[in-house]
């Protein structure tokens, strides 16, 4: 596997390449920021018209980590959707392959500030957070342990933006897994009040970790 | 229309008598184009004929209460492309409005202009007004502009030349077919430098009718030559530190210099070198666009005010504020363009009829051969060129929404006014309503919502949905796209600002890493949102600022000089000693290239294969080859680690030996090689950006958006692989394949240099050929991407990890 092995908390985790986040004892596969119907929600307030295909290609990584995982949970980590009403009106082709995704497993849509609440005729339940051992599985970093979403983090890595998973004491955030997903930085200070030191764990082709919080940048 | 007896006096007190040029412009009836070089009253000329009807208007018997109820409202509108530009025309037209009694009122319309007085001009416009192609278009968005430009008589269009080599001249065109409709009968004069073919730039800003061409005088020829250096030019490089002292001997011999250099990097370099060797303290200073606009203004007003002794500058100032004490102009490096050197070389001597002075320092080995076959073509007036593509469909896109935010329009009136500029003559209207579809829908061949739509059609007229839209689009006017950058300051509580430089290059910067800016070596302190904090730090050795760019490839009609100058030894007089005996050593060791021959070479090297390929294509072209070709040696196991390229060859360097370029260079190959390869590169994708940005897919600019602190936007590469993935006919990506058939990608001129070159030779040699030793010193080295980015990525974090002590912890 191209993912990166670490322990928090005293759950054994893997930071896959992808930007999805495996805990293989119990089988569960966790994903921040999808923020499904992203182009609708843009169209729909007047915003530029962006390709209508995101929410297909978020799902067909999707679908690879989990043909490659086959997880007994998957948790969507909050913004799930990019708001309610895209969640409503998802287009059918990328509603189709999310009831097949969902197909024999349990999944989990924790709310976020842009999807609070359940999403109507979807599959799955909805949650505002979840335990598991001592860490809590919430959308937006609270009281640690926890991981979290919600910012979308990311690194900068031999010239290039990554998207990156930010490991610190206390919190443990996943990048935005959606297409159409923007990064905020790690040095912002809204991440290194968060992660002020640990590890960040850049996405691409392999998970490669580097430090954090040496002033490095 | 001929001279007042008043103005003929107003001519008389300056001393002045009236250029031919300016009383055939005067005489016009029609729409016209001036060629004349600087210092020729260009811009009196333009002005002439507004002034005289104003006048008119003003004092149809000599009585002036009446003028108020003879005239009103917007007269001209001049058109420049640089704002700084309309700060001074206004100053110039200031003194003759003034000493001839006009009372008319003159006033600029920039991005600089402030709320208030934009308000106050769309209810009351002066009666000149003074603006940028961007700024006619977001008045022409507005739904006051029937209004404002229905009695507009007269055009302005300055330096039309440059205008018409960027986007920003397409746009600029489709405004004038609007200003056109609005006002029937408007009359519309070009202004420009001299250009290779003066009746293409009249088509390009025609209406309905012809427009007449008007050829100053070009005056005497040019006191151009290369400068005599004690020092050889190195074989490689394009510093041009060599040839220091003469440039200072020059700087000083003069009473003003223009030192111009082709990029920023190499101008803060020289700069920098200059200033090292300026023993005596001559004034001198920096000017290029990385530098914060109140540095550039303060070099601008140093300059004007005749404080300055020369000025080093990149292509930031072939345009702009004539500078009449300017006596000499030295270009540093090869000039690239023949067109654009007699564009500099205009910059001397503002006094019309006074010959130019003009010195070239040509930087390396193969920039003497370039800069002796630029000097010949000036001699020659052979000024180069390449023929404008047709208007480009993004452009278009823009247009349209834009339009829709000034009011409803029907689509069959829209598209015969369209039709109407000369850049969208030919436009079908098939790519018309692609473009207005994509306009209204975004134009995905999946479309599943009644959201998805920016313009709809209600009774016959095509209207913004959502009135908010036009903000928002407002905000996008214009076709500039830039890098992404980052602002450098100094460090502390309101740190000066020094800079822009690449977000690219800000990224590869580590705190305490040094880097030339404004002529001085700072160190790098931090990164806060969107700017770098810096400490000067004049003891360090800079690392170098790679934020040039987009590299100016050289011309297609100066390589051809530049190849038969190579080609024929009888010619080689002309050239540097040293350089003839190096391709004289060429001849003996493999074969020169020359017109119709495309040679290769292959050699080892440092215990690699190089291939060499001496194409003169241009570096663009060349670096597109060396992407296609890198790729054809990788299916076919010869493992290529990397290559160069330059305005003259293409340098790959691999671990077995290319015996046999022919079936690479097979045309069908290559193309098929574009098509689904090079599809997913890096210069593709900017190429789309900047088209996704110009056509408003993109959005650069958002209300709040820097508030927030969230980064909003993400990267334009998703955009366009997931395009490529579900919508491969969308009409983006088609206009992002046209653009690459020139510009950065420059597919067109691999295409010619095939053409034109029947014969192919292939030669092995067992050492470095002569031609191709200064190749193998040249900087700006491309790895093959693919697993070697990876690895580099890898290295780079097991480094840190190293350094912070946390190795083998993964």
């Amino acid at each position: 596997m191209s993912g990166y092995v670490f322990d928090f908390h005293g759950l054994r985790l893997e930071a896959q390449a992808s930007g999805v986040l495996w805990w293989g004892a119990g089988g569960w596969l966790v994903v921040a920021d999808l923020h499904l119907g992203k182009s609708e929600r843009m169209a729909r307030r007047g915003g530029p018209l962006l390709p209508p295909y995101e929410g297909l290609a978020t799902l067909e990584r999707l679908a690879a980590e989990i043909a490659a995982l086959d997880p007994r949970v998957v948790v969507s980590l909050g913004d799930g959707f990019d708001d309610l009403a895209a969640a409503e009106a998802l287009d059918p082709l990328v509603a189709g392959a999310l009831a097949r995704l969902a197909q024999g497993r349990d999944w989990v849509w924790i709310g976020g500030n842009h999807d609070p609440g359940a999403p109507a005729g979807l599959p799955g339940r909805a949650a505002d957070s979840l335990r598991l051992g001592r860490v809590t599985l919430r959308h937006q970093a609270g009281q640690g342990p926890d991981i979290s979403g919600h910012f979308h983090p990311a690194v900068r890595l031999a010239g290039e933006r990554r998207r990156a998973f930010l490991l610190g004491g206390d919190h443990l955030l996943l990048p935005a897994f959606g297409a159409y997903t923007g990064g905020l930085l790690q040095d912002d200070p809204a991440l290194a009040a968060l992660v002020p030191q640990g590890l960040a764990i850049a996405c691409g082709a392999r998970a490669i970790p580097l430090p954090l919080g040496r002033r490095r940048s | 229309m001929i001279l007042p007896p008043a103005f003929q006096d107003w001519f008389a007190r300056q001393g002045w008598q009236p250029h031919p040029h300016q009383l055939a412009l005067l005489a016009a009836t029609g729409d016209s184009l001036l060629i004349a070089p600087t210092g020729g009253g260009k811009t009196l000329a333009g002005f002439l004929p507004s002034l005289v009807e104003l006048a008119q208007v003003a004092r149809p018997d000599g009585y002036l209460g009446n003028r108020e109820a003879a005239r009103g409202g917007l007269h001209t509108l001049y058109v420049s492309p640089l704002k700084a530009l309309t700060a001074d025309i206004g100053r110039n037209l200031a003194r003759p409005v003034a000493e001839l009694g006009l009372g008319v009122r003159v006033e600029d319309r920039t991005g600089d202009t402030g709320q208030s007085q934009r308000r106050r001009q769309r209810v009351d416009p002066p009666e000149i007004l003074l603006t940028t192609p961007e700024s006619l278009a977001l008045m022409l968005s507005y739904p006051e502009a029937p209004a404002i430009f229905g009695g507009l008589r007269r055009v302005v269009l300055d330096e039309l030349h440059a205008l018409a080599e960027s986007k920003r001249g397409d746009q600029l065109m489709l405004g004038l077919a609007r200003l056109r409709a609005l006002s029937p009968g408007l009359r519309v004069t070009g202004l420009s430098a001299t250009v290779e073919d003066p009746q293409a730039l009249a088509g390009f800003m025609a209406g309905a009718a012809p427009v007449t061409v008007v050829e100053a005088d070009p005056g005497p020829d040019p006191d151009i030559a290369m400068l005599a250096t004690v020092r050889h030019a190195p074989w490689s490089g394009g510093g041009g530190h060599h040839a220091i002292p003469e440039v200072l001997a020059a700087v000083k011999a003069a009473r003003t210099t223009i030192i111009f250099i082709n990029t920023r990097a190499q101008a803060e370099l020289f700069f920098q070198a200059l200033w090292a060797a300026n023993d005596e303290n001559l004034p001198i200073g920096l000017h290029h666009g990385s530098l914060a606009r109140e540095q550039r203004a303060r070099v601008e007003a140093a300059m004007a005010a005749g404080e300055l002794r020369a000025v080093v500058a990149t292509g930031s100032l072939d345009l702009g504020i004539d500078w009449g004490a300017v006596d000499l102009v030295i270009q540093v490096g090869a000039p690239k363009n023949v067109k654009r050197l007699v564009q500099r070389i205009g910059r001397a001597n503002h006094r019309y009829n006074a010959p130019s002075k003009a010195r070239i320092v040509p930087a390396n080995r193969f920039e003497q051969i370039e800069c002796v076959a630029a000097l010949e073509a000036v001699r020659a007036r052979d000024l180069d060129g390449d023929p404008r593509g047709p208007g480009p469909l993004d452009v278009l896109c823009q247009h349209i929404l834009l339009t829709a935010c000034a009011a409803p329009f029907d689509a069959d009136a829209l598209y015969a006014e369209v039709a109407t500029a000369g850049p969208y003559r030919g436009l079908s209207r098939a790519d018309f309503d692609a473009c207005l579809d994509f306009a209204a829908t975004g134009g995905y061949a999946l479309r599943a919502y009644d959201r998805w739509q920016r313009l709809m059609l209600r009774g016959g007229l095509w209207h913004l949905r959502d009135a908010r839209a036009a903000k928002l689009l407002r905000m996008n006017v214009g076709t500039i796209v830039e890098a992404e950058m980052m602002k450098v300051r100094l460090r502390g509580r309101g740190g000066a600002p020094l800079g822009e430089v690449e977000e690219a290059f800000a990224a590869s910067l580590t705190p305490g890493d040094s880097f030339l800016i404004g002529g001085r070596v700072v160190r790098m302190d931090a990164m806060r949102e969107m700017v770098i904090e810096v400490t000067p730090d004049p003891t360090r050795q800079p690392k170098i600022a790679v934020y040039s760019g987009v590299k100016l490839a050289m011309s297609t009609q100066l390589s051809h000089r530049v190849l038969a100058l190579i080609g024929d030894p009888s010619r080689h007089d002309a050239l540097p000693a040293q350089t003839r005996d190096w391709l004289g050593l060429q001849a003996e060791v493999s074969v020169l290239p020359e017109p119709g021959l495309l040679l290769s070479e292959s050699f080892p090297h440092a215990g690699l294969w190089h291939f060499a390929l001496y194409g003169f294509a241009g570096r663009n072209a060349l670096q597109t080859l060396g992407l296609l070709l890198t790729r054809e040696m990788e299916e076919e196991g010869l493992g290529p680690l990397g290559f160069l390229s330059t305005d003259y060859a293409l340098l790959v360097w691999s671990l077995d030996p290319l015996r046999d370029p022919a079936p690479l260079l097979d045309r069908a190959r290559l193309r098929a090689g574009l098509g689904d390869w090079l599809g997913g590169n890096a210069v593709m994708k900017r190429t789309f950006r900047n088209v996704a940005t110009v056509a408003g897919l993109i959005q650069r600019n958002m209300p709040g958006q820097r508030k927030s602190g969230r980064q909003a936007t993400f990267s334009s590469d998703i955009l366009y692989d997931t395009l490529r993935k579900y919508d491969p006919g969308h009409l983006m990506l088609r206009i992002t394949a046209e653009e690459a058939g020139r510009g950065l990608v420059d597919f067109g001129r691999i295409e010619e240099m095939l053409d034109r070159s029947p014969r192919r030779e292939h030669r092995m040699l067992d050492r470095v050929s002569p031609m191709a030793a200064p190749l193998l010193l040249e900087v700006g080295r491309v790895p093959i991407r693919g697993e070697g980015r990876e690895r580099l990525a890898q290295i780079e974090a097991e480094a840190l990890m190293r350094d912070a002590g946390l190795e083998g912890i993964a």
